[in-house]
């Protein structure tokens, strides 16, 4: 251990957190990592899911489909929140690296609310009746999580300087986290057909441990999935960003070279 | 003020604005965000008069009546409080049952009796193989006198 303060030593961290190039390396160190490890949590929690929970009392084994759904709808709003709360650090900062972060989260989310959408449809056609409802106020807010996302990425196509997008594009990010609660308790506010929560509850998760471990299984793979994509993401985001600088230029050479 | 410290206000008070209006329009729109109205709610008079509108509740045991010649089904829909009887003419969903939550789309007629044009059964959130389920039932049953 090192003689300095450990409070300098955070602070130190934050302002590293700031700087493109030794972000640029962390997340090419961490990228691996988080690939390898998802790989191998998602392929057990899979197989876990799949093939060895047991199939559901009421559904049989359509209620399998969580295993995908759930750890979707989780990333749209966690996705969500890591976007407003970059965004909001990149506008008041002026922190560039959180505005690229902010960036690269928004495809991400979409794609994974799109699949929250999708699997939610799937498993509602032999379990409701219906694949959607229009009315229901969890999959209108589901839905409106959607939009903001694509919402955010087209204001910010319609700027030509990226500073400006920036910062007009962090402002619509931040109003529309007021969704993510909205979505989460939109089943105990109002009457819907969508079910109440399962996992997030008083009293403790209402579904077996057997299926609830591999549950957790996915959820872990998932966040690991969508980390990875994120530093992969993320790197190619700082490229763009500092294309002009000269450690850019000299990463260029040498892998030119 | 710094710089710096107008953009964290500004943040927040956008923030705020935004919470407070959502917050203020979702009250407003209270009643149109409600998916379905339960057999309590009819009876107080709170689901729309002549228009369409959801009824959900739990399908009462013992209630449920096919018409044998026809795809005509009827029974109760209930909220342990009020009840309601509901009649229907066509396919149901696999997991309309007794004692599951059931969400009928319709209105009711003259004599109170809910015409159904759509059912869709609601899950609810609990989730248990089938093994553990029947234990529940048998001891539920155990108590039962």
């Amino acid at each position: 251990m090192s003689a300095v303060p450990i409070r300098s030593r955070l602070w130190r961290a934050f302002h590293q957190l700031g700087s493109p190039p030794y972000v640029y390396r962390l997340a090419g160190r961490l990228a691996p990592w988080l690939g390898t490890m998802s790989c191998v949590l998602l392929a057990v929690g899979a197989f876990w899911g799949l093939v060895l929970a047991p199939p559901d009392y009421l559904q049989g084994d359509s209620f399998r489909i969580i295993y995908i759904h759930v750890p979707s709808a989780y990333l749209s709003m966690g996705g969500y929140v890591l976007m407003a709360v970059a965004a909001a650090i990149g506008y008041i900062w002026r922190m560039k690296l959180a505005h690229g972060v902010a960036v690269c989260v928004a495809p991400l989310g979409a794609w994974f609310t799109a699949l929250a959408l999708i699997t939610g449809g799937i498993w509602g056609k032999p379990t409701w009746g219906t694949y959607w409802e229009w009315g229901d106020a969890r999959l209108m807010f589901e839905l409106l999580l959607l939009f903001l996302f694509i919402g955010y990425m087209v204001l910010r196509m319609s700027f030509d300087e990226r500073d400006k997008a920036d910062r007009v594009s962090a402002l619509l990010a931040v109003v529309g986290v007021v969704n993510v609660p909205i979505i989460h308790y939109s089943v105990e506010w109002w009457t819907t057909l969508h079910q109440g929560p399962t996992l997030i509850r008083e009293g403790g998760p209402s579904i077996t441990m057997d299926m609830l471990i591999p549950l957790l299984i996915m959820l872990a793979g998932f966040s690991l999935f969508f980390g990875w994509l994120l530093c992969k993401r993320l790197q190619g985001e700082i490229l763009r960003r500092e294309s002009r600088t000269r450690w850019v230029r000299n990463l260029a050479a040498e892998a030119a070279a | 003020m710094t710089p710096r410290r107008q953009r964290m206000v500004l943040v927040a008070l956008v923030a705020a604005g935004v919470i407070l209006s959502a917050g203020l329009a979702l009250r407003a729109f209270q009643e149109n965000l409600l998916y379905f109205f339960t057999p309590t709610q009819v009876a107080a008079g709170e689901a729309p008069d002549g228009r369409a509108y959801h009824l959900g509740g739990m399908v009462l045991p013992e209630s449920i009546q096919r018409d044998p010649g026809s795809l005509t089904v009827n029974f109760i829909v209930t909220d342990y409080v009020h009840t309601m009887p509901v009649t229907y003419s066509g396919v149901l969903p696999d997991l309309f049952a007794e004692d599951q939550g059931v969400v009928a789309r319709g209105r009711p007629d003259a004599n109170g009796l809910f015409v159904a044009d759509e059912i869709l059964a609601k899950h609810d959130e609990n989730y248990m193989p089938p093994e553990i389920a029947e234990a529940l039932a048998q001891a539920e049953q155990g108590e039962a006198p």
